[in-house]
C-alpha cells in the first residue's frame, strides 16, 4: 500500500532481547529518572502564604468609585448596563435631595445598583462605558458562597470605603484603582 | 526450681519486647509519612506539610481519623474470621522482630544485655514460618468479606506468596551454606568479624531475596492482592476504621522487618562499615560502639525502606501471568543455579 505521507513509520515488533527480558537495566534507568525528579523544582504554590501574582490587567470584582470628598460618582445613567453583554447589571435611579449633597456628586444617583456575579463575565466593558469614572474592576475575585442570592452584589458590597469613616482603606483602594487605570491604559496603547 | 527464675532476665526481655514493638509501630507510622513524602518529591509535589512542622504530625492525624471512623462489619460476612483477619496480619507482622539482632550487647550495672529478644538457633527458619503465616491474614480477611473482589485478591495473595517463598528459600539456602548457621546473631557476628558483607559473596542471591521481599510484602510491582484499580483495594475492600488501619499498618511493619532482615542477612546487620568494632570498643567502651552499631543498622533499614518506596513510585504493577512467569520460570531456576554454583565453589575451595 502506498503511504499517504512520508511521516508514517513501520512498526517493528521484534521479540524482546535477553537484556530486555531481564527488566533490570530498564528498571535501573527508570529509577534513575525518578530519583532525578527529587531535586527538580516543585510546581506547587503554597497558597495561603504564597500567592500567584495577578496579571497587571487582571479584571476581578467591581468597585464603585467615590470622589475625594467621599461622594458617589455614579449617576445611574445606565450605560454600563447597556454595555454589559451578560446583562448582569441592574440599577434604579433616584433624585438627590437637597440635604444629600455630601453623599452624591450629581443630581441623580443610583438608589439600587446590583451586579449578578454569576452572570458577569468580567469583560470590563462596564468600566469602558462609564462616563463618570464610577465603576472599575479590581484585582479580587468573588469568594465562594452557598446560595445564588448571595452572589448578587448590591451597593454595600461594591462601594469603595467611605473616606469620612475609613480614610486609610479608601486611600489604599484608590491607589489600587489608579494603578489599575494606568495598567489598562498601557495595555491599550500596546495594542 | 521454676520460682527462682532470673527476674533481671525477665525484666530485660520485657523491656526489649516493649521497645521493639513500640519501635516498629512508630517506625511504621513514620513510614506512611515518608511514603507520602517520597511519592510527592518523586512526582514534583511537596507532600504533607500542614500538620505540624514539615507535616510531621500527619501520621498522628491519620491514625486518629482511622480510630474515629465508623466500624462496619458486613452482615453477610463471617464475623469471627472477619475480625481474625486483621489481627493475624498485625500479630505476624509484629512477631518477626523477635529474632532480629538490633545491636550488639550493652552493659548495664555489670550485666551484659543482648539487644535481641530471642537468639534462637533457627532464627531464619522462624522468620520464614512467621512471614508465611502473614498471608493467612490476607486469605482469611478476603474470604470472610464475602465479596468477589476480596476473594480474588485473597487467592492472588496466597498463590503469589507461595510462588515467591520458594525462590526466597532457595536463595537463602545458598547464603546458609556460606554461613553454616541459621542463627541471625551468628550470621551478623561472622560479617562483623570478617568485615565482608554477605551481599559481596551472594549478589545474585541478594537480588532474588530482594525481589521476593517485594512480593512477600505485597509492594509494587507485586501489589496484586490490593490492586486498587483492578480489584477495588482487594482483600481489605470491606474493612473500615482501625481494622483497615491494622491491615495497612501490618504492611508497613512487614516492610520495616524485611528491610531489617535484608540488612541483617546481607548487609552486615549492626556492622559499621570500614571500622574494626573490636578495637573501637576497647577504646570507647562497648556501650557506645553498640549504640553506633544500632544506628548503623537503622540507617541500613531506612535505606531499604526508601528503596521500597522508590521502586513503588517507579515501576508499574506486573500482570498476573507475568508475575507467575517471573516467579516460577525465572527466579526459581536462577535461585537453583545460584545454590548449585555456591555449593560447588564451597566444595572446590575446601577441596
Amino acid at each position: 500500500m502506498q503511504a499517504l505521507t512520508n511521516r508514517s513509520k513501520v512498526l517493528e515488533q521484534k521479540p524482546m532481547t535477553m537484556m530486555e527480558r531481564l527488566y533490570l537495566p530498564s528498571i535501573a534507568k527508570g529509577m534513575a529518572i525518578t530519583f532525578s525528579h527529587i531535586f527538580k523544582k516543585k510546581a506547587t504554590i503554597q497558597y495561603p502564604e504564597e500567592k500567584r501574582p495577578f496579571s497587571p490587567v487582571f479584571r476581578g470584582l467591581h468597585i464603585l468609585n467615590r470622589d475625594e470628598e467621599g461622594r458617589e460618582n455614579c449617576t445611574a445613567c445606565g450605560l454600563c448596563a447597556v454595555a454589559c453583554p451578560a446583562e448582569a447589571i441592574t440599577m434604579e435611579a433616584a433624585e438627590r435631595k437637597p440635604d444629600e449633597e455630601h453623599l452624591y456628586r450629581e443630581e441623580k444617583y443610583a438608589a439600587r445598583y446590583e451586579i449578578n456575579m454569576l452572570r458577569c463575565i468580567f469583560c470590563g466593558l462596564c468600566e469602558e462605558a462609564c462616563p463618570k469614572d464610577a465603576i472599575y474592576l479590581t484585582e479580587t475575585f468573588a469568594p465562594a458562597n452557598y446560595t445564588r442570592q448571595s452572589f448578587i452584589y448590591g451597593k454595600p458590597d461594591l462601594l469603595i470605603p467611605d473616606p469620612s469613616t475609613q480614610k486609610d482603606a479608601f486611600q489604599e483602594a484608590q491607589g489600587k484603582l489608579e494603578a489599575h487605570k494606568a495598567n489598562m491604559k498601557a495595555a491599550k496603547n500596546d495594542q | 526450681m521454676m520460682l527462682a527464675f532470673d527476674f533481671a532476665l525477665f525484666l530485660e526481655k520485657f523491656l526489649l519486647i516493649v521497645g521493639v514493638i513500640m519501635g516498629s509501630l512508630v517506625i511504621a507510622m513514620y513510614t506512611t509519612y515518608a511514603e507520602r513524602k517520597v511519592a510527592a518529591v518523586i512526582q514534583d509535589r511537596r507532600g504533607p506539610n500542614r500538620a505540624g512542622p514539615f507535616g510531621l504530625l500527619q501520621p498522628v492525624a491519620d491514625g486518629l481519623k482511622l480510630f474515629m471512623k465508623e466500624e462496619i462489619i458486613p452482615l453477610t460476612s463471617n464475623r469471627w474470621l472477619f475480625i481474625l483477619g486483621p489481627c493475624l496480619a498485625m500479630i505476624t507482622a509484629m512477631m518477626t522482630g523477635a529474632v532480629v539482632p538490633w545491636g550488639n550487647e550493652i552493659e548495664i550495672f555489670g550485666r551484659k544485655v543482648d539487644l535481641q529478644i530471642a537468639d534462637i538457633n533457627i532464627g531464619v527458619l522462624y522468620i520464614f514460618g512467621v512471614v508465611s503465616m502473614g498471608v493467612y491474614g490476607i486469605m482469611i480477611g478476603g474470604w470472610a468479606s464475602n465479596n468477589k473482589f476480596s476473594l480474588l485478591a485473597a487467592i492472588r495473595g496466597a498463590s503469589q506468596i507461595i510462588s515467591y517463598e520458594l525462590a526466597m528459600g532457595l536463595s537463602l539456602i545458598a547464603l546458609l551454606m556460606l554461613t553454616g548457621s541459621l542463627s541471625m546473631k551468628t550470621i551478623v557476628e561472622q560479617q562483623v568479624g570478617s568485615g565482608i558483607w554477605n551481599v559481596l559473596l551472594q549478589p545474585v542471591g541478594f537480588l532474588i531475596f530482594l525481589i521476593c521481599a517485594f512480593a512477600e510484602t505485597n509492594r509494587t510491582p507485586f501489589d496484586l492482592p490490593e490492586a486498587e484499580n483492578e480489584l477495588n483495594f482487594g482483600y481489605h475492600q470491606e474493612y473500615s476504621s482501625m481494622k483497615l488501619g491494622f491491615y495497612l499498618f501490618a504492611e508497613y511493619i512487614n516492610m520495616f522487618i524485611s528491610s531489617a532482615v535484608m540488612a541483617t542477612l546481607y548487609f552486615g546487620g549492626y556492622d559499621i562499615p570500614f571500622v574494626n568494632e573490636a578495637s573501637l570498643s576497647a577504646k570507647w567502651g562497648t556501650n557506645l560502639v553498640t549504640v553506633l552499631g544500632s544506628i548503623t543498622l537503622l540507617a541500613k533499614v531506612v535505606f531499604f525502606l526508601f528503596l521500597f518506596m522508590w521502586v513503588r513510585w517507579t515501576i508499574p504493577r506486573f500482570r498476573y501471568d507475568q508475575l507467575m512467569d517471573l516467579g516460577w520460570k525465572k527466579l526459581i531456576p536462577l535461585a537453583l543455579a545460584n545454590m548449585l554454583i555456591t555449593g560447588a565453589v564451597i566444595l572446590w575451595l575446601n577441596k
